[in-house]
């Protein structure tokens, strides 16, 4: 009897632990948001939500100071969504040599484990590269003077994003019935036929999913496009023309700022926050409900 | 010759046009993909290129040179002395520091989610975990900031940045224990209640245990992720040009050293040397991680 209840308190034991180590992510989630919040109270207040959003006036001299978020918004949004458009064709190629054209083959395998390995090169590692390699490239190619800005960052940002771009379309288009393919190809149809007229309408869902949370990578990545950006804190004139990110421009501004500026930019680092977090939800609400 | 092959291959109306269309597409695939794959070896190349010549015993046990010394060393023509060991020791500091805060808290939270498949609670968890993961690393570094730096240690300090790393770290290894436990035969967990076996003693000797290989990966994984991150260690960690072991005080870490050179022309030659080392180690820990995964993975 005794045996019987002790082990019946440990079991309850052991549930508070596991439960409170649960309450944890809940109450990290919760401090997050809460201090984000907190900091960005008084540059909220001086300039107003709605002004400091989409002001693009940004200057730190003391007595004037006035900051504007949306050159960076901006700026956040034109990389990623060019990095987005850059990055389809690569990632849906391989995807398709992947799980499709070469599926279980042995080269497959190889490639895939080449993606994986660019999920795994450090971010500062992509600026060096895009720095050294890229920058002289756009440069030679007449495009731009220096060669930093939008293009250059949204280049290096498209590599970047290629593995969480892959990753779930090769789950979703190796999931495609092979009865339905074969289908296909007993009408006739070509291959290229039976790509873009079972599999894609079939996985479509899925892979836009995958692009959503590819795009919520592209938009926090910080080293690497602060070093190809340019860093001016105003809104871009093309895309070969400098500007900077939300994530840049925390990582630019941060050293000598303290007061009104720290503040601003822990706003800047709010409405990262939940961007990225909508961003992400929205992509992983489309794979429980469609894929 | 082409001409018949297809036509043996295929139903007799198919224009050759749409045989063309698909043959090319097939080429559009196969140089897209080599496209994709291709600035990884571009990436190791320019690194091995030019940072092998750096890489000597110094460059593991000295610290990095100041900007003077560097100087001389490149106007005479010479390998710029000193290394990157200050950086290697935050680097392991921090890593350790945050793997301590991590990864108790993500297994014991992993389980509990493993252990509730429904119910709202747990869905909470769940999608906060995915929120978590989505959180861009500079913004954990302005969280780090403001709880560490600006509260406890009052100024830049290692703890901060192993906090940074420690919240980066909790989502992976908490997803990746759930995955784990969930290969775990029920059978096994039945087998053990049933010999009156009470259930942490389930969780410590069978479960954990019995998934060791999936947690290793997981574990391995995030610290290859977390080991490279530099934007979130500018605003926490800030660097230190000494070793420094005093968790309190700004500390170094190898991709802060890889800012710092790229910053100043000197010690340019040292970027490579360093992005070569950080990159061998993350590749090195992603290879490990994948080997543990697929070598005993695949036996339950």
């Amino acid at each position: 009897m005794i045996r019987s209840r002790e082990i019946f308190t440990s079991d309850k034991i052991a549930k508070v632990i596991l439960k409170s180590a649960s309450f944890l992510v809940l109450l990290l989630a919760a401090g997050i948001i809460f201090s984000l919040l907190k900091g960005s109270i008084p540059a909220f207040r001086e300039f107003g939500i709605f002004r400091f959003i989409f002001s693009s006036e940004w200057n730190p001299t003391e007595g004037k100071e006035v900051y504007g978020a949306f050159p960076f918004i901006f700026g956040t949004v034109v990389t990623s969504l060019l990095a987005l458009i850059i990055c389809f064709p690569l990632s849906f190629a391989t995807s398709l040599f992947i799980s499709e054209y070469f599926k279980k083959t042995k080269i497959a395998g190889i490639l895939s484990t080449l993606v994986d390995l660019l999920a795994g090169i450090p971010s500062i590692v992509y600026g060096l590269w895009g720095f050294y390699t890229l920058r002289p490239l756009i440069v030679d190619l007449g495009l731009s003077e220096q060669g930093y800005g939008i293009f250059t960052s949204s280049l290096i940002l498209a590599i970047m994003i290629i593995p969480y771009a892959t990753s779930l379309s090769n789950e979703i288009i190796s999931m495609v019935p092979n009865e339905l393919k074969e289908a296909g190809y007993s009408l006739g149809a070509t291959r290229l036929e039976v790509i873009f007229n079972v599999i894609l309408p079939v996985s479509r869902s899925g892979l836009v999913a995958g692009y959503i949370l590819a795009l919520g990578r592209a938009l926090g990545e910080t080293m690497a496009v602060t070093m190809l950006i340019g860093n001016a804190n105003l809104i871009p004139k093309g895309i070969f023309s400098p500007g900077n990110t939300m994530a840049s421009v925390i990582a630019n501004q941060f050293g000598e700022a303290d007061g009104l500026k720290l503040s601003a930019l822990i706003a800047i680092g709010l409405l990262l926050f939940v961007v990225t977090a909508i961003v992400n939800a929205a992509g992983k609400w489309i794979v429980r409900r469609y894929a | 010759m082409n001409l018949m092959k297809s036509d043996n291959r295929n139903t007799p109306d198919r224009s050759s046009w749409r045989d063309k269309k698909n043959k090319l597409f097939l080429g559009l695939v196969v140089t897209l993909s080599i496209v994709t794959v291709l600035p990884i070896f571009l990436i190791l190349w320019k690194l091995v290129k030019e940072g092998i010549s750096q890489i000597n015993l110094d460059f593991f046990i000295k610290v990095a040179p100041d900007p003077l010394e560097a100087m001389t060393a490149v106007n005479n023509g010479e390998i710029i002395p000193g290394g990157i060991a200050n950086g290697i020791t935050g680097s392991l500091l921090m890593v350790l520091i945050a793997s301590l805060i991590a990864i108790p808290v993500s297994i014991l939270a992993g389980i509990f989610l493993y252990e509730h498949p429904n119910g709202w609670y747990a869905r909470l968890i769940r999608n906060l975990t995915d929120i978590l993961q989505g959180v861009p690393s500079i913004v954990l570094g302005l969280i780090a900031y403001i709880w560490i730096v600006i509260s406890i240690t009052k100024g830049f300090s290692g703890l901060a940045g192993s906090v940074a790393l420690a919240i980066m770290m909790l989502p992976i290894v908490i997803r990746s224990t759930e995955e784990t436990m969930k290969m775990i035969p029920v059978t096994l967990k039945e087998a053990a209640a049933a010999l009156g076996v009470p259930y942490w003693r389930i969780i410590l000797k069978v479960m954990i245990p019995t998934g060791f290989s999936g947690l290793m990966t997981g574990i391995l994984l995030s610290i290859s992720r977390i080991l490279g991150e530099t934007a979130p260690l500018m605003l926490t960690a800030l660097g230190s040009t000494m070793i420094n072991l005093n968790i309190y005080k700004p500390t170094s870490a190898v991709p802060l050293l890889i800012w710092e050179f790229y910053n100043n022309p000197n010690m340019v030659r040292l970027v490579w040397s360093s992005s070569l080392f950080l990159m061998g180690v993350v590749l090195v820990l992603n290879i490990l991680a994948k080997r543990i995964n697929s070598r005993f993975g695949n036996n339950q």
